[in-house]
């Protein structure tokens, strides 16, 4: 983490920064509200939840205080109403790349889209990492990523008349399909086996296009890459039956699903013990004062990786973060059943 | 009661005692055998617990139903005895069940 000051005019302000929108992200929002700070929230997925949402919407969670029974995406569902009087602004399909401490002690957040936002303090509630795509298994990928092999796509006119393989069976694999078939020189979808995840109209747009020999289907695992200095030029395709069958490709694009990776937050200057960010446990701050960390992401002695123990630190966190901003404030500790002025900001 | 043995991947046999109820992943983590991960603690939702089913034993464990078979979608080197270790419940039936642990999860 460097030192500098803030110059540049499109600079989001908020007071708080809070890095991931997982459970315990979300309901920080709530308790930094009650204290009357703002909050901005940035997430690389495109919704909130973390991995209630991405890993397990439709499962049940036992062990939420009050809630005998609630799915991931109903917990995340509940903690947005919660949170809607204190109207948070929410950035998606970002990545936080980088912290900078800035001379009057607040921070300047810089994100992978290149926007910047400062903020006053900053709270990591990151979660396992940030949901990257996962590498398929196939020898030498690495070789070959970011000049021919990609796992999104940023603009679709980088994938005209190539020759396009496409590997997975799920949402995007087909909607990519979809939308880069008119504008490739070939393309093959190449699937493990012949029943798709997706939506079941893609799929049959996607039989569409195969039985008018627009597209090629492959049933099968990819084997093996070729091409030089990163440039793929063709790929072999093992098929059910154990044969390999040889198809033009000058680009990939496989979609094997999200993991999660700790990511940048490993280069922001803040101790970490074994990928997770160290924290004492009356203030949840990490060795830089004003930075804060909650939920997964952070370790202490008897740390328990549930959302009920994240929504605990989420409260502390609050009231420390409020007296890192406002140090000579006097904060009154309130019950929102009680206190009409915590009433009046949740508009009830 | 099952014994369960399991072969990781330089071929070293691990044998367990596993209750009936439990799934053939948590005996696994609970006996601490390398090479099952078991990220997601049995969701069914990461595809880190692949383990092959000995041949003998395919008819025995069944097939993986949609979900598992979604997710299996994710793991490396899938082949048609490839299950999610996760989604196989100990009976007696399966006293003896033999699996191989990949080389790597995904
Ligand atoms: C299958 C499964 C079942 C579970 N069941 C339970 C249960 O029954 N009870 C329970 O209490 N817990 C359960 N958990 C654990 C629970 O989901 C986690 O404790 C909880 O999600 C942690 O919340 P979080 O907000 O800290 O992080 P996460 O939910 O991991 O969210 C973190 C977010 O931060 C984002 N992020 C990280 N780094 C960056 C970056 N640099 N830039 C942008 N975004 C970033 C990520 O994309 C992610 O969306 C379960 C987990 C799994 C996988
Ligand atoms: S433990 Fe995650 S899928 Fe089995």
């Amino acid at each position: 983490m460097g030192t500098a000051t803030a110059q540049s005019d499109d600079i989001t302000e908020t007071d708080i920064v809070i890095v991931g929108a997982g459970p315990v992200g979300l309901f920080a929002v709530f308790e930094l509200g009650l204290l009357d700070l703002k909050c901005r929230l940035i997430d690389i997925l495109d919704r909130p939840g973390g991995q209630c949402t991405e890993l397990y919407p439709e499962k049940p969670i036992y062990d939420i205080p009050a809630w005998p029974e609630i799915s991931g995406q109903g917990l995340t569902d509940r903690l947005m109403e919660q949170i809607a009087p204190f109207d948070p602004q929410f950035q998606f399909n970002t990545m936080v790349t980088a912290l900078e401490r800035l001379e009057d002690g607040s921070f300047l957040v810089s994100t992978d889209d290149g926007t910047k936002v400062s903020a006053k303090v900053v709270v990591v509630a990151a979660g396992g990492g940030s949901f990257q795509p996962k590498r398929p298994p196939i020898a030498g990928i690495e070789a070959f990523e970011g000049k021919s092999v990609f796992y999104s796509v940023r603009r679709m006119e980088d994938f005209r008349d190539h020759d396009i393989v496409i590997v997975g069976g799920g949402d995007s694999a087909l909607d990519w399909t979809l939308a880069l078939a008119p504008v490739a020189r070939s393309l093959s979808l190449v699937h493990r086996r012949d029943a798709f995840r997706g939506a079941p109209d893609s799929v049959n747009k996607m039989r569409a296009l195969v039985d008018a020999g627009q597209i090629d289907l492959h049933i099968g695992q990819v084997a093996h890459l070729s091409g030089t200095d990163g440039q793929l030029d063709r790929i072999s395709i093992k098929d059910k039956g154990g044969d390999l069958v040889d198809v033009a490709c000058t680009r990939m694009l496989p979609f094997f699903g999200l993991t999660m990776k700790l990511g940048p937050i490993a280069e922001w200057g803040i101790n970490l013990n074994e990928n997770l960010i160290s924290v004492d446990t009356e203030k949840f701050q990490t060795s830089e004062p004003g930075i804060f960390a909650i939920g997964d992401i952070n370790t202490y002695p008897g740390k328990l990786k549930l959302i009920l123990s994240g929504f605990h630190e989420a409260a502390l966190m609050a009231h420390a973060a409020k007296k890192h901003i406002a140090p000579d404030e006097r904060i009154v500790f309130q019950y929102t059943t009680s206190s009409t002025s915590l009433q009046k900001k949740l508009g009830v | 009661m099952a014994k369960i043995t399991y072969i990781t991947h330089d071929g070293t046999q691990h044998a367990v005692d596993a209750p009936n109820g439990s799934t053939v992943m948590e005996n696994a983590i609970k006996n601490a055998v390398p090479g099952i991960e078991a990220e997601c603690g049995g969701a069914c939702a990461c595809a880190t617990c692949h383990v092959y089913v000995d041949e003998a034993w395919t008819q025995k464990t069944g097939e993986p139903e949609a979900m598992e078979e979604d997710m299996l979608d994710f793991a490396y080197e899938v082949q048609p005895n490839s299950r999610l270790s996760c989604q196989i419940k100990v009976t007696d039936e399966l006293d003896g069940l033999v699996v191989r642990v990949p080389e790597r999860q995904a």
